[in-house]
């Protein structure tokens, strides 16, 4: 999978909208053939950093370039890639088919060469060969999410950019549709390059996830580096439900933390670190009989359970502080509402992040 | 309650009872004044009444009569109107609605403006304009002593007068239709290869057909029943259809006549805008069926 030469590289590329830096100073290098995933919360610059990648945005500063090729000047008609947006912005007066052979027909290929490529891409995509002469404005939404897959492949580009495609679809269809999108990425071998504000939807698909904020790369990695090594705070909080604790180096290789008595025993101790975060997954979290069952353990109660399906979650008050641990439901013994509890990690399933 | 629910009839329902005001202030205000001008046609010509034995007389007399130069000269005015002013106030919408931006309501405000002021007062400030030794010819022969008679009561003049009365008719409607087609639409077609020109023949113009054609139909209806820019720019260089029925209404005092000639004007325009909106279906050319 990665070939390691890079198909697309971003150097110092910038965005300015007037005083505001929507994008700043991004370096990268995207692989041939990767599915790289963008994650931010909204106004982070990620929608902007792709249009200017496929073309619509003029760049303030930096340089975007295509296999060795400098492409910052080449206008969006005339760069190799495309774009799902994340309107899909199908063409509403324009049937499925029509939709589907648009750039085929912008290019001159023949109306019976265009059809047939317009079906193949139906069946690739799993619609009806009938869909083809449907208006788009009857389609479903993870239809219409299909027929722009489809008008994109059909363009036949190099690199494949999705903003947010699939926010708009409700949660089992979304899920339904990540799946068979990393399908075509396996099925096409294309370069995708996509945007999202879930980490979850990142985690499912991706090779790999660069994190932004303020129009800054936080991290970049696989998604495995990015969910059990987060470079801060804010990657590690990003990914939903996690315990932080704000603690500090009491020079005795263990940690500090207001409210907690006893000093923690700490993960491997980055280089330079003196206070920082402690991150703890709600999985690594678990109920203890006994003080030394963990590495470290805490007293607390119990103040709320949410059941989420597969597994349970409790939010326990421990040490001034409310911890979120997650049990497998099978595992877990029901716990009464304000009971008395232990909870405890081991060190070495925390991670010690900086500032 | 329910018993009288019952009993009653022709009871209305809400929605219809809250209308009854509106239906009727439409019928006594707009649906009356139009039935009596279509009665008066078929009255005897030069009567005043509308109770006497119903003739075809009058559109007999219209069809024997020139009538049919007014007409054509209405027709002809009001089409090229239309044809001049799409290409003239096309990219004047295209700007309002998608790049002149914050300035936007400011070149609102100046096609709108003109429009406060009494059409009437604004062609006599052209003829002020034009006339010999006005604005610009006085000007003119002061600074370089050339005496030119001047454009003034000329048939380009007229529509001229037309253009400049009927552009906010066709503008506004056409920026509405232009900004009704969305930025990533434009962004799509390019981003697949389209060039400039592609984009605006495969996406904005059919996706902002509808204000465009809201604009030629409002616009060529307004102009053929234009008066103003033929009387006061145009002499008598143009007679228009509406110029024929005014005479007939007053001068002649022949009612009938003027009802007849403003019938035949309602149907042929009538006629026209159906076609078409029958050509050129709204809800076809956006998919919508």
């Amino acid at each position: 999978m990665s070939t390691s030469t890079p198909i697309l590289e971003l150097k110092g590329l910038t965005k300015r909208f007037g005083t505001f830096t929507a994008v700043d100073h991004i370096d990268l290098a995207i692989n041939e053939g990767e599915f790289f995933t963008i994650v931010g919360p909204s106004g982070s610059g990620k929608t902007t950093l792709v249009r200017m990648l496929a073309g619509m945005e003029e760049a303030s500063e930096g340089d975007i370039v295509l296999r060795g090729a400098r492409i910052n000047e080449v206008p969006a008609n005339k760069r190799p890639t495309c774009m799902v947006f994340q309107s899909l912005a199908l063409f509403p007066h324009r049937t499925v088919g029509e939709n589907i052979e648009f750039s085929l027909k912008i290019r001159g290929v023949a109306p019976a060469a265009r059809k047939e490529r317009a079906l193949q891409l139906l069946r690739q995509l799993r619609l009806p060969d009938d869909y083809y002469s449907k208006s788009v404005q009857k389609c479903s939404g993870g239809e219409r999410q299909r027929v722009a897959l489809a008008r994109a492949l059909a363009f036949d580009p190099e690199i494949l950019f999705f903003d947010e495609p699939l926010s708009a679809i409700d949660y089992k269809l979304r899920k339904t549709l990540e799946k068979e999108l990393k399908d075509i990425h396996r099925e096409t071998g294309k370069t995708f390059i996509y945007i999202t504000h879930s980490l979850e939807e990142a985690m499912v698909m991706s090779d790999r996830i660069g994190v932004m904020r303020d129009g800054k790369l936080v991290q970049v990695g696989t998604p495995d580096d990015i969910y059990s090594r987060p470079r801060d705070k804010f990657v590690s909080e990003f990914m939903g439900d996690v315990n932080v604790l704000e603690v500090k180096l009491d020079g005795k290789q263990l940690l500090e933390c207001p409210g907690v008595d006893a000093g923690l025993k700490a993960p491997p101790i980055p280089e330079g670190f003196s206070s920082g975060h402690l991150v703890i997954r709600p999985e690594f979290v678990r109920f203890c009989a006994k003080k030394g069952d963990a590495d470290n353990v805490l007293s607390g109660k119990i103040y709320n359970e949410y059941a989420l399906g597969s597994r349970i979650q409790y939010q326990v008050r421990a040490a001034g502080l409310v911890f979120v641990v997650e049990k497998l439901r099978e595992q877990t013994a029901h716990l009464n509402l304000d009971s008395e509890v232990l909870i405890g990690w081991d060190a070495r399933d925390s991670v010690l992040v900086g500032e | 309650m329910s018993a009288a629910r019952t009993q009653s009839r022709f009871r209305l329902s809400p929605g219809s009872a809250n209308a009854l005001p509106l239906i009727v202030f439409l019928l006594v205000g707009f649906a009356a004044p139009l039935l009596a001008v279509v009665a008066y046609s078929f009255m005897p010509p030069r009567s005043f009444g509308l109770l006497d034995h119903p003739t075809l007389a009058n559109y007999i007399e219209i069809f024997r009569s020139n009538s049919y130069i007014s007409f054509t000269s209405s027709l002809l005015l009001a089409t090229l109107t239309v044809i001049l002013l799409a290409p003239i106030c096309y990219p004047i919408a295209y700007g309002m609605a998608k790049v002149f931006g914050k300035w936007s309501p400011i070149v609102t405000l100046l096609f709108t403006i003109p429009l406060f002021v009494s059409e009437n007062v604004r062609l006599y400030g052209w003829v002020l304009f034009l006339i010999k030794n006005g604005v610009l010819l006085g000007t003119l022969k002061a600074f370089t002593g050339l005496n030119l008679d001047g454009p003034l009561y000329t048939r380009g003049v007229v529509l001229m007068g037309m253009l400049y009365v009927y552009l906010p008719f066709m503008l506004f409607p056409m920026s509405l239709g232009v900004s009704m087609v969305p930025d990533e639409i434009r962004d799509a077609a390019s981003d697949l290869g389209a060039s400039r020109w592609q984009v605006f023949r495969e996406m904005e113009l059919p996706l902002s057909m509808p204000g465009i054609m809201i604009g030629f139909l409002l616009t060529f209806v307004l102009a053929v029943g234009g008066i103003s820019e033929t009387k006061i720019l145009g002499g008598q260089v143009i007679i228009p259809i509406t110029q024929d029925i005014e005479i007939a209404f007053t001068y002649a005092q022949n009612w009938p006549l003027g009802a007849a000639l403003a019938c035949l004007l309602m149907f042929v325009v009538g006629t026209l805008v159906l076609l078409v909106l029958w050509r050129f279906d709204l809800d076809e050319i956006l998919g919508r069926r």
